[in-house]
């Protein structure tokens, strides 16, 4: 019997949904044990019915479920509870979706503030009434999916890379669970460390890392927190090179931003990131602001609006 | 009896709509809305950031088209700060765009919209995709994962991340490209054009002649052009001056930094996603089928109509055949498909001539930067249109105000109507079938939105 899989997109850039496709071969290997009976990107089942004159959003039982991005408005709401009802287990797919990724930076504001913004730009008519015909109302911030339905396995990254979407889906198509590394960014990165520095200042990414010549390779350029640069490497689950290990921004000699999330699923990247600062007598007062810090993991209410229209 | 039939989701575009057609008592159509689903507001949460940081959020956007949002962006942060790029570090932010054009163009055409063709438009759901396709030809979709998935390791391997890029830094790009490196990616280039050309082939041979009925009519509208342009008119996806051209072919043409003066944006109560038009046609906004007012559409076909010509030459023996046959402007909605495969022919030939120039691997890439007070509109070609990001910032380079424009939204308004031109046309008497639905939904797919 092949197994069945459905696959939903939330508040999400399909992103996620490319890093599938990105198996490449491999995701043809996949499509000969499971068969999709959901997938929005690439089949055309639909939630009201194929003649659309349904009422509810339906959609399939399947073995899997697997959902990117978080929640922000009534109807990803109704489809992840759709979902969870359908589906023996349910996989967080994508930062966003296990902590409200980059689109939950939203929650540093109230949601009348960001609609107010996006219908008065200078080029825009500002209308009358924002938009409520037939379009589902948002939520007060971005939720991950766990703050609204049970999830089962987390597969983090923004995106995840292929090789984690083929081990983590390859594990579910046999039962068994996908196992994620439970290491830092940089347990996995090759540059050279020499301890903790006199550094007392953090310089923003305005200047190339300091290496040798370009063909020098990574574990001879000095680790880029030490240079000064803010690396969220120390607070950020491992991960994003794949098999190759390698963290992707680190290969293109760009510090670490902490898209993987934190290294553990209930981490705050934020106070780990200023605690660890902290312990190598870095002065926090030397990062242009702090919120910036939460901008893969500002769901679970840890990003929020500051009371005197101040950010948090 | 009135009835409202919703097709929820629109399924193998990338994005979150949906449609709603009216029907009379008749069961003719009376009315139909594309509901744009979801908003996220990068507007508003990219303010008090970084402005250096903003292509690394703001990539989030879209992860199809995520290397333009990045590169958009950090165009637009070198104009706050006044600075400009080294040659190679332009040299290499451009062939990062091109060759994402090209990865682009293969993954709309095979994965999301040729099952409609390949597979046909009345068949099943469950064989019209791309499962089906690889059911129905192993060769051929193995051939197109392969092209693809090189495309995309190319990116990869070079520039660290190819969905959700950080190579392109504020003042040029992260590292040097090698010479190796040069001459493994010319190499896999050849091999890409000539997968380009086999597929233009193989849809003029065994895909369009088939449906040219289907192409030239369904979803057809007339509305007038966006598109960037170089010094010599012709087609340029990374820089240029934008043209704007009206149905009758005259245009203007400004600097993405006036963009504001040109273009508005239109709100209606059943979409969350704004509607571009032309501000500067004063003729206001209307999507009535047989007078649009301000309405001009983006993305490949608009391209193509309004260059003059294709700076390469296969790319111009195929513009020159399409225009030929289709003439220019070419209105017809379903020869976007068409157009995004000259473009494809486009994007491999000019990512040669980008790694022929031997000034490519020159390790000068990253010019010196100071935060400062500044505005900077940052525009490019997305694959789905004409793409700006247009930024403010305070004396500590921090984002005090963002405007963005996203290459597809231009296409909202023109969706909205060659959906409702599409419904009218095949729906009649209240009969509905699937295939109905489904071809409705293709004048959808060929905006690629
Ligand atoms: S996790 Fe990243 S790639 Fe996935 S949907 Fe969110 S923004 Fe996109
Ligand atoms: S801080 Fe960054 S550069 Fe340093 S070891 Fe960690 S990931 Fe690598
Ligand atoms: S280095 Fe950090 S930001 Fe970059 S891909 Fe890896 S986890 Fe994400």
């Amino acid at each position: 019997m092949t197994a069945k899989i459905a696959e939903e997109w939330l508040n999400s850039c399909s992103g996620c949904e490319i890093a599938i496709v990105d198996m490449g071969q491999r995701l043809l290997d996949i499509l000969d044990k499971a068969e999709f009976v959901h997938i929005p990107v690439l089949l055309d089942h639909k939630y009201l019915g194929q003649l659309g004159d349904g009422r509810h959003i339906e959609i399939p039982e399947a073995d899997v479920g697997i959902i990117s991005g978080g929640i922000r408005n009534e109807e990803h709401l109704e489809v992840a509870q759709e979902m969870r009802s359908k589906c023996r287990t349910i996989a967080a797919l994508g930062t966003c979706a296990t902590h409200g990724g980059i689109p939950a930076l939203t929650n540093a504001y109230h949601t009348d503030a960001v609609l107010e913004r996006y219908y008065s730009t200078e080029t825009t008519d500002k209308p009358d009434h924002w938009p409520d015909d037939g379009v589902p109302a948002c939520l007060d911030a971005c939720y991950a999916l766990d703050e609204k339905i049970k999830v089962d396995i987390y597969l983090p990254g923004c995106p995840p890379h292929p090789d984690h979407v083929y081990a983590a889906l390859a594990a579910l198509l046999e039962g068994t669970t996908p196992v994620l590394p439970a290491r830092s960014v940089c347990d996995t990165c090759p540059t050279m460390r020499a301890g903790k520095g006199q550094l007392k200042q953090l310089r923003r990414f305005l200047q190339a890392p300091h290496y040798g010549s370009p063909q020098e390779p990574l574990d001879k350029m000095r680790c880029l927190l030490e240079q000064g640069l803010l690396c969220m490497g120390p607070v950020t689950r491992a991960g994003c090179g794949g098999d190759k290990t390698t963290p992707r921004c680190i290969a293109a000699r760009v510090p670490c931003r902490g898209c993987y999330g934190p290294v553990k699923q209930d981490g705050n990247q934020l106070l780990d990131m200023l605690n660890a600062l902290a312990s190598n007598g870095i002065e926090i007062g030397s990062l242009p602001e702090h919120p910036s810090l939460l901008r893969f993991s500002g769901a679970h209410r840890l990003l929020r609006p500051a009371r005197q229209g101040k950010e948090s | 009896m009135s009835q409202t039939i919703t097709i929820a989701p629109i399924t193998r575009i990338e994005g979150h709509a949906s449609i709603a057609i009216q029907l009379d008592d008749a069961g003719n159509v009376q009315d139909s809305k594309v509901h744009i689903m979801s908003l996220r507001g990068f507007e508003k949460f990219v303010e008090g950031k970084p402005a250096e940081e903003l292509p690394r959020i703001v990539n989030r956007i879209c992860g199809i088209c995520p290397w333009q949002h990045h590169l958009a962006s950090n165009k637009a942060v070198d104009r706050c700060f006044g600075v400009t790029p080294p040659p190679a570090g332009r040299k290499l932010r451009e062939l990062m765009q091109t060759i994402s054009h090209a990865e682009d163009k293969l993954l709309h055409f095979f994965f999301l919209a040729a099952a409609d063709f390949v597979i046909g438009p009345d068949s099943d759901y469950a064989v019209r995709n791309v499962i089906g396709i690889a059911r129905a030809n192993p060769e051929l979709a193995r051939k197109v994962v392969q092209m693809r998935y090189m495309a995309k390791m190319m990116l990869e391997k070079f520039a660290g991340k190819a969905i959700h890029p950080i190579a392109g830094v504020v003042g040029g790009f992260s590292k040097p490209l090698l010479e190796a490196e040069r001459k493994e990616f010319l190499a896999k280039m050849h091999q890409l054009l000539d997968f380009a050309l086999f597929t233009i082939d193989f849809a003029k041979t065994e895909i369009f002649p088939k449906y040219l009925d289907t192409i030239t009519s369904l979803g057809a509208i007339k509305t007038g052009f966006i598109g960037t342009v170089d010094d010599d008119g012709a087609l340029d996806l990374y820089d240029g001056k934008i043209r704007l051209m009206k149905p009758d072919m005259s245009f203007i043409e400004f600097d993405s930094q006036d963009y504001a003066d040109y273009i508005g944006e239109h709100v209606e109560p059943y979409s969350y996603g704004k509607l571009p038009y032309a501000r500067c046609w004063n003729e206001g906004f209307s999507l009535d089928l047989a007078e649009p007012r301000g309405i001009y559409r983006s993305n490949c076909l608009a391209r193509v109509n309004v260059a003059d010509k294709m700076a390469t030459p296969r790319a111009q023996a195929e513009l020159e055949e399409f225009r030929e046959k289709f003439g220019r402007p070419a209105q017809a909605t379903l020869l976007y498909h068409w157009a995004r495969l000259i473009e494809e022919v486009y994007a491999c030939e000019h990512a040669i001539e980008l790694l022929e120039d031997p000034e490519i691997t020159d390790t000068n890439i990253r010019a010196k930067v100071e935060p400062k007070a500044g505005r900077g509109v940052g525009c490019l070609e997305a694959p789905r249109g004409t793409l700006i990001h247009d930024y403010a910032t305070d004396e500590n380079g921090l984002i005090t105000r963002a405007n963005m424009i996203v290459g597809t939204t231009h296409n909202l308004g023109p969706i909205n109507m060659s959906v409702n031109q599409a419904a009218r046309s095949l729906i009649k008497n209240g009969e509905i079938s699937e295939g109905t639905l489904n071809r409705i939904e293709m004048a959808v797919r060929a905006y690629d939105p």
